[in-house]
């Protein structure tokens, strides 16, 4: 079981034959994900990596039947891309893209309310469920099937953790990656909502870091009612600076908020194993299913 | 990105936001013409820094006199600044901004930012003007009102109204006062600003409403639209090494320590900072070489974070995905060769083929310290950077 995607999970890529959307489509389809096409305005009627290339989302849509879509687009065509795919009734948009304008993320949070259509990212890796169906950039080779599910906003650090895991004998159920800019879509609460209702995934492991407020509400949410899974939790930036932007355009403390103590405080009132050291994470997590 | 306090109200007279009159000076000589050009008896002499509290510092002064002025601008220009955000060894000064005085009857704070929990662009407004807004919210948060504004509809005549009364504004002035803080909206999304901060906004003795100080910063990632504020970029206020780093795509912060850290991804490099702490170390630098790490990035790198002195030992802590440990490896080996250093480097490899990666570091002929994992790295790279 998994949440979101699984084998049969079709999947649309966004500005299929640029480079980056060829090289990790390619990726994709070795791994199994049934990508069944791409859209590129202008572009329609050819084929690419062997798939048909559609100029409307919508078109893509009817054609093959697609569910999800991955977006590879440049950042100034991002905002129009999304709302290309909202309004085609995608149900799972993957927006790998860096550097999106906030203005243009306000308007696609506004577009995305009152429609069922879920956003992970921008600025993200994507999604996984290990053997089956891997949407985005991750390296799928690092991950194995199991029963961990794994949120994180940041990419390296999330395979680092993945690793962990791994080394310790647990596979995972589906990996998100959620991004890390200052607005982003799916947040660590809807994961969870997702996560508690699946009976292949046993427990939860969050990756946060400095900045904003998704370990809070993630807090809040789960002292708000009794989770029924172990939920782990490691927030990177403990040491960092405040009024500096640790990479990621939302790893910033500003103005007394963001910081990870108020972060970590909140997560263990809730009941979260909360790791010190990042070393610890996959220990920490064999010891909490056990 | 930030700008300076007279080029955030260029921006906001041209969205018709009102300012007071004020000339820019980069030297003494100018002052004289600047106060002459303004005319009146009462002047303003306020620092161009991009650090905020710069009143805190003694960088803005009130004068009374051309005399005044003159002294007010000598004691200023070109002489460090230190402000609660500067550090410190503070910020030289090097333009100052005259600006006509301004008769006050009360001072409100109005701020616009993109709050992150309401995923919406928030106006928030206070009678508490001239007060720092952390402080009003955390001892009087009653004094504070937020208003959450719809991006398609944008800030209406009904909520701007509201607010003006809220922070007290006379009621014969309130459509004045709306009028302005919808101006000011209309300049921060037209602009891409991810700030914009009007604290004090004043009520004049004459019964104008106006932004008497201006603080603005803007999103980066929106620049490729507005070729405009990019020339306000000023180079000054923005450390070698920074300016360097970002000209190679690489996300750099100089930092305390000792111990020099090149990791690809943000969240891993804040681990690694966390984990050298954990072992009692102090890093020297946040320094993200993105998720790829070639070879270029990886020279371009080193020279940045060698140029400060008080690096004793080096972590290089990398994960290979898709871009391959044994690549990664190869890279690396050619970028330490390039650079001549005799600084301890450790390394850890982890990923895709980080065996063969390992290989290659090994077999190099460089004096690498090759950790077997983050832990092993952490304890390492400290106690090199204790010899």
């Amino acid at each position: 079981m998994s949440i979101l995607i699984n084998s049969r999970t079709r999947v649309l890529c966004q500005g299929f034959t640029g480079y980056r959307a060829s090289f990790f489509a390619h990726r994709a389809i070795e791994y199994g994900t049934k990508i069944v096409g791409g859209v590129v305005p202008g572009r329609g009627g050819q084929t690419h990596l062997n798939l048909p290339v559609f100029n409307t989302v919508k078109e893509a849509r009817e054609q093959t039947n697609a569910s999800a879509s991955v977006l590879f687009v440049p950042p100034q065509a991002a905002k129009d891309a999304v709302f290309e795919a909202i309004d085609a009734g995608i149900e799972l948009i993957v927006c790998i893209t860096e550097g999106i304008p906030i203005l243009d993320m306000l308007r696609i949070k506004q577009h995305l309310q009152n429609t069922s259509a879920r956003l992970i990212g921008p600025n993200c890796p994507g999604v996984i469920t290990p053997g089956q169906c891997n949407i985005g950039i991750m390296p799928a080779s690092i991950y194995q099937q199991g029963k961990i599910g794994v949120v994180s906003r940041s990419g390296t650090l999330f395979y680092e953790a993945v690793a962990q895991l791994c080394r310790e004998g647990l596979g995972q159920s589906t990996c998100i990656g959620i991004g890390a800019d200052v607005v982003s879509g799916m947040t660590f609460v809807d994961c969870l909502k997702l996560y508690k209702h699946d009976p292949g995934t046993e427990a939860v492991l969050l990756i946060g870091e400095i900045g904003g407020a998704v370990e809070e509400e993630a807090a809040e949410y789960l002292a708000s009612l009794n989770y029924p899974k172990p939920v782990v939790a490691y927030i990177a930036g403990r040491n960092a600076p405040p009024y500096l932007r640790m990479g990621h355009s939302g790893a910033i403390i500003a103005a007394g908020r963001g910081g990870t103590d108020k972060k970590i405080e909140a997560l263990r009132d809730a009941n979260v194993t909360v790791v010190n050291s990042p070393v610890e994470i996959g220990t920490t997590v064999r010891r909490a299913v056990r | 990105m930030k700008v300076h306090e007279f080029q955030a109200k260029e921006i906001l007279r041209n969205g018709e936001v009102e300012t007071p009159r004020g000339v820019v000076c980069h030297s003494l000589d100018e002052v004289p013409q600047a106060l002459k050009q303004l005319g009146g008896s009462v002047w303003v002499v306020k620092a161009q820094i991009h650090a905020g509290g710069r009143g805190k510092g003694g960088g803005v002064r009130v004068v009374q006199s051309a005399e005044d002025a003159l002294g007010a601008a000598r004691d200023i220009l070109h002489q460090p600044l230190v402000t609660p955000q500067t550090g410190p060894e503070g910020q030289i000064v090097r333009k100052l901004l005259i600006e006509e005085g301004i008769g006050i009857q009360s001072e409100i704070y109005a701020g616009l930012v993109v709050d992150r929990s309401s995923q919406r662009v928030v106006l928030m407004i206070s009678p508490e003007g001239g007060m720092e807004i952390e402080e009003v919210a955390a001892a009087t948060p009653e004094k504070i009102l937020k208003t959450q504004i719809d991006p398609e509809v944008g800030l209406t005549t009904e909520d701007a109204s509201a607010a003006a009364r809220f922070a007290g504004v006379p009621e014969p002035l309130i459509e004045k006062a709306a009028r302005f803080l919808q101006a000011l909206y209309r300049a921060f999304w037209d602009n891409d600003a991810s700030l914009a901060e009007i604290n004090p906004l004043v009520v004049t003795t004459s019964g104008d409403v106006i932004a008497l100080d201006a603080k603005m910063t803007f999103d980066e990632s929106a620049l490729f639209r507005h070729p405009e504020i990019v020339k306000y970029r000023d180079l000054d206020e923005e450390s070698p090494a920074e300016i360097e780093a970002s000209d190679a795509g690489l996300s750099y912060i100089s930092l305390d320590g000792n111990i020099g850290c090149l990791v690809n991804g943000a969240g891993l490099a804040m681990a690694t900072m966390d984990i050298i702490k954990l072992y009692d170390g102090e890093p020297a630098n946040f320094l993200d070489i993105g998720g790829g790490a070639t070879t270029e990035q990886v020279v371009a790198a080193f020279k940045i974070m060698l140029r400060n002195k008080q690096v004793e030992a080096v972590l290089v802590n990398i994960f290979g995905g898709i871009m391959r440990c044994d690549v990664i490896a190869e890279g690396l080996v050619t970028a330490l060769k390039q650079i001549d250093t005799n600084v301890a480097v450790v390394v850890r490899l982890e990923g895709t083929n980080v065996e063969t990666g390992r290989r290659i570091l090994a077999e190099s002929g460089l004096t690498l310290t090759i950790a077997d994992d983050m832990d092993d790295a952490a304890a390492k790279v400290v106690q090199a950077a204790r010899s």
